[in-house]
């Protein structure tokens, strides 16, 4: 039974992973750039959230808020610190996403102190019994509003033509200009939707650990980054994989084997897979014909 | 249709194209030929707004290009397959069509009839509408990089070395279907190495050596001349 509820706190867990890895993947996918400020767009959203809910505002219009709050901040960094080095050495943008980083917990330090606060309660905590498995109503909230946001997700990339043209951008930058596709636009999109799908990781975590904070954005970041690559980086799915699969032993480590190793073994995790599959578990060594 | 003057274009301190001109009139096949590194790549890739030249004027259509952005060439009727094919390899041949048809007014009808224009030119894409464009071959790779580019029913189309890498037999069928695309309307500016075959399909040429144009005129007149018979066509 404990094992039971574990793997569903592990879903929980899991679940905020992979919105989170969402956007790293996507990112990587259409500019090659680890957007290592992304964990500090999850913080954002998470204050962006908590700052709706403290006025009063009805739990849809907190998630759509943060979500929009974060996408339009997302295209901003994106014109802002990455679009003027697109040509430039990849080391330089990588150096200025951990800059842009540094600079968003910043800008929350001196905006909101160092303090945590506590976010206001939007989900009532109601315990469902099921059998002799007590689950978080919020446990199940999380799982279903993540998964509902990956259904979405990958419709819109696999049906819709704005979907279709991330991808041709992404496997082809060039050959897609040639098409008449808005290179542009169309980064400036990745990275909102991105970012939105970030908030929605920030807002379901600070409404499971009922805080928000500066340096909140800095682990749950590192570890989407960490599924992201686990699964795959720069493929959508491997990133969804990799946040649950990263979620379960997160959970299951703590549980069965000690709360304070539970980051050494996932970051352990990371550097076993890469040297085992550098691709990640959907990464394929993709030939190309010549 | 096309008229391009005194174009410069550098990478950096290397000056890749020293002053060319050249005009492509409506229905023509105008080939560019010339060895590697003589900058036929770097012409189409400026003529299609991908690089931005040093000076010199492209016109299109009677009107100015330079401040046209990239993506607007499509819209304004010009399509170009650039070379190695670059098709989209992780997504489907169909995918790759509607790609090629991005720039197009969305209209489902006529979008389905073009679709099924392209897949009598080319059958083998047909069978293959749901299969990844990297699982192709190199030839059918080259027929979708073609049959995408034509789904914006350009009227002029640029081809970089539509040939490369391709057995005998199917770079006879890429000609053929490179006259049959030109009888049917489209206007043809050609770059290609293999300078026989290119000649022999085109209405005029131009010569290129590291990055000038040394010679020009009808196709047919160069096809008889001894210096391009030397250097070109291997007699
Ligand atoms: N991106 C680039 N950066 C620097 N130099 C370049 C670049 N692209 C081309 N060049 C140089 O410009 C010149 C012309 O190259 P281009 O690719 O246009 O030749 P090409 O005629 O298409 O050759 P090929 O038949 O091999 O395709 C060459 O000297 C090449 O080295
Ligand atoms: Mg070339």
């Amino acid at each position: 039974m404990l094992l039971i509820q574990q793997l569903i706190n592990g879903l929980q867990v899991g679940s905020i992973y992979a919105v989170i890895a969402l956007g790293y993947t996507m990112v990587y996918g259409i500019i090659k750039l680890i957007n290592f400020a992304h964990g500090e767009v999850m913080m954002m959203g998470a204050y962006f959230a908590f700052l709706a809910a403290v006025a009063g505002m009805p739990i849809w219009a907190v998630f759509l808020i943060s979500m929009v709050l974060s996408a339009i901040l997302g295209m901003v960094i994106e014109r802002v610190a990455y679009k003027p080095l697109r040509s430039a050495p990849r080391i330089s943008s990588l150096i200025t996403a951990i800059a842009m980083s540094l600079f968003l917990q910043n800008l929350a330090l001196f905006i909101f102190k160092a303090d945590p606060k506590v976010m206001p309660t939007i989900i009532k905590n109601n315990p469902v019994t099921i059998g002799s498995l007590q689950i978080s109503n919020i446990t199940i909230i999380t799982f279903l509003v993540s998964v509902v946001f990956m259904v979405i997700l990958t419709i819109f990339i696999s049906k819709t033509k704005s979907g279709k043209a991330m991808r041709a951008v992404s496997q082809d930058t060039e050959a897609a200009m040639l098409m008449g596709i808005n290179v542009n636009s169309t980064i400036s999109l990745t990275f909102a939707i991105g970012s939105a799908l970030a908030a929605l990781g920030g807002i379901l975590y600070a409404i499971a650990y009922t805080q928000v904070m500066p340096t909140m954005g800095l682990l749950p970041g590192l570890k989407a980054f960490v599924a992201a690559v686990l699964g795959g980086i720069g493929i959508i799915p491997g990133a969804m994989i990799g946040g649950f699969i990263l979620g379960f032993i997160e959970t299951l480590t703590k549980a069965y084997i000690s709360s304070r190793w539970a980051d050494a073994i996932v970051f352990g995790i990371l550097i076993v897979v890469l040297s085992v599959k550098p691709t990640g578990i959907l990464g394929k060594n993709i030939r190309e014909k010549v | 249709m096309l008229q391009v003057e005194n174009l410069n274009v550098h990478y950096g301190k290397i000056h890749a194209i020293k002053g060319i001109s050249f005009d492509v009139k409506q229905g023509e096949i105008v080939s560019l030929i010339g060895a590697n590194g003589a900058g036929k790549t770097t012409i189409l890739h400026t003529v299609s707004k991908m690089i931005k030249p040093s000076s010199g004027s492209i016109t299109f259509k009677g009107q100015n290009m330079s401040n046209v952005v990239p993506q607007k060439m499509v819209e304004m009727g010009m399509a170009h397959v650039p070379e190695g094919r670059r098709v989209f390899s992780q997504m489907t041949v169909q995918e790759n069509l509607e790609m090629g048809a991005y720039s197009r007014k969305k209209n489902k009808v006529e979008f389905e009839s073009d679709l099924d224009e392209i897949f009598t030119r080319f059958p083998r894409l047909k069978e293959r509408r749901k299969q990844h464009a990297g699982t192709l071959s190199g030839g059918e790779q080259q027929m979708l990089a073609i049959g995408r580019a034509l789904m914006s029913r350009p009227e002029v189309l640029l081809l970089d070395e539509p040939s490369m890498g391709l057995a005998p037999i199917l770079v006879d069928q890429i000609f053929n279907i490179i006259e049959s695309i030109n009888k049917s309307g489209t206007t043809i500016l050609l770059v290609e190495q293999n300078a026989n075959r290119a000649l022999h399909i085109s209405n005029r040429a131009y010569v290129l050596e590291t990055g000038k144009i040394v010679m020009q005129g009808l196709a047919k007149d160069l096809i008889e001349n001894d210096d391009i018979k030397k250097a070109y066509l291997g007699g």
